[in-house]
């Protein structure tokens, strides 16, 4: 069995959406895991002075996402709260031996992502409202997408490892992986799938402040190579909300993986391997 | 020599007041209180072609951007 729970305050204005997003993002835990969501149980915060309307729609757009996820919501609890937060607390199920972890890569395996980076930069100029509305759209629609299918794609594959990419961005989960497997992780940075619009705001310094914390923590185990653009080392540092997943495959497995990927309309890029540890826990070449 | 303050607005509101500053005449002073707004900024202007520095004031910061 495992368990997982997530909340936060809306990123996007509209409720029905901000209840999916973060339905999509307290599941993920449980498809990060190689499990099956079962059960949720509803946590929000809402402020007395706002109209019940709209925790309707919020629970709404996160009921919509459970049911798309096979599982029950089962009840919650709700307190008053001056913002509005809302979460789920979830339960899945995994054999015992198909439980992944983030620790367990292998060297010389392959990693693969399965969305692209950036939201967290979109998410900070929505809120500021300089996000044009197709771009808007797109964010949306990649932070309440499901990881269910890329989950359902490499299951038959038996990843080595697998965790997938939220607030300490593509660099910070990387690290982690990298860390408790003790391996290091080389990453290609020109294959790195950076959402255009992110790279664009990086560079005009539309940059949320979680990246830079990102940063500072990730400074003595991360090593960029100067080549690198500062705007796509940014958005490797940018906090996502209901990122992708981070799948670590042998070699062999690959390309199945990939065309599993491909054949249920999921993003699949390859953007580094492992190797024995030489130092670095992170390099970006 | 134009100030801006942008003390006690999170980002990404002091790059977005800068951005504004900085069409009505350069050298702009701009002050922040963390450092985020100083990454920001630096970025914002180094990709725009500016000169770009910054220094601490007290508790918060000061930034100079020329051309």
């Amino acid at each position: 069995m495992i368990q997982t729970v997530d909340f936060f305050p809306p990123i996007v204005d509209d409720p029905y959406t901000f209840g999916q997003i973060a339905a999509a993002n307290a599941i993920s835990d449980i498809y990060a895991m190689g499990g099956v969501p079962k059960l949720a149980m509803n946590l929000i915060c809402f402020p007395s002075c706002l109209d019940l309307k709209i925790m309707e729609e919020i629970l709404q757009g996160g009921y919509s996402k459970v049911i798309e996820a096979g599982a029950i919501i089962a009840g919650g609890h709700t307190i008053e709260d001056n913002e509005p937060k809302y979460g789920l607390c979830v339960t899945g199920y995994a054999h015992p031996k198909e439980i992944l972890a983030n620790s367990t890569a292998r060297e010389g395996d392959i990693l693969v992502l399965t969305k692209s980076l950036g939201t967290g930069i979109l998410s900070s100029a929505a809120m500021a409202e300089i996000l044009p509305e197709k771009d808007y759209k797109v964010m949306v629609g990649m932070m309440s997408h499901l990881n269910k299918y890329a989950q359902e794609a490499m299951m038959p594959c038996r990843p080595s490892a697998c965790t997938d990419i939220t607030g300490f961005g593509l660099l910070g989960h990387a690290f982690e992986m990298a860390h408790g497997s003790g391996l290091t992780i080389e990453l290609f940075s020109d294959h790195v799938p950076a959402l255009p619009k992110a790279l664009e705001l990086a560079r005009e310094g539309v940059i949320p402040g979680g990246a830079y914390n990102n940063m500072g923590y990730l400074e003595k185990d991360v090593e960029i190579a100067k080549r690198v653009p500062l705007e796509l080392s940014d958005v490797m540092y940018d906090p996502q909300t209901s990122g992708g997943l981070l799948i670590a495959v042998p070699e062999e497995r690959v390309e199945e993986l990939c065309s599993r990927l491909t054949d249920k309309g999921e993003e699949a890029h390859i953007i580094g391997y492992t190797k024995a540890f030489d130092g670095k826990s992170i390099r970006v070449l | 020599m134009n100030t801006l303050d942008a003390r006690g607005y999170s980002c990404p509101e002091p790059v977005i007041m800068t951005k504004k500053a900085v069409e009505k005449g350069l050298p702009l002073t701009v002050l922040v209180d963390s450092m985020t707004p100083v990454n920001n900024i630096t970025r914002f202007a180094v990709n725009a072609g500016y000169k770009v520095s910054h220094k601490p004031a007290g508790d918060d910061f000061e930034i100079t951007i020329s051309k």
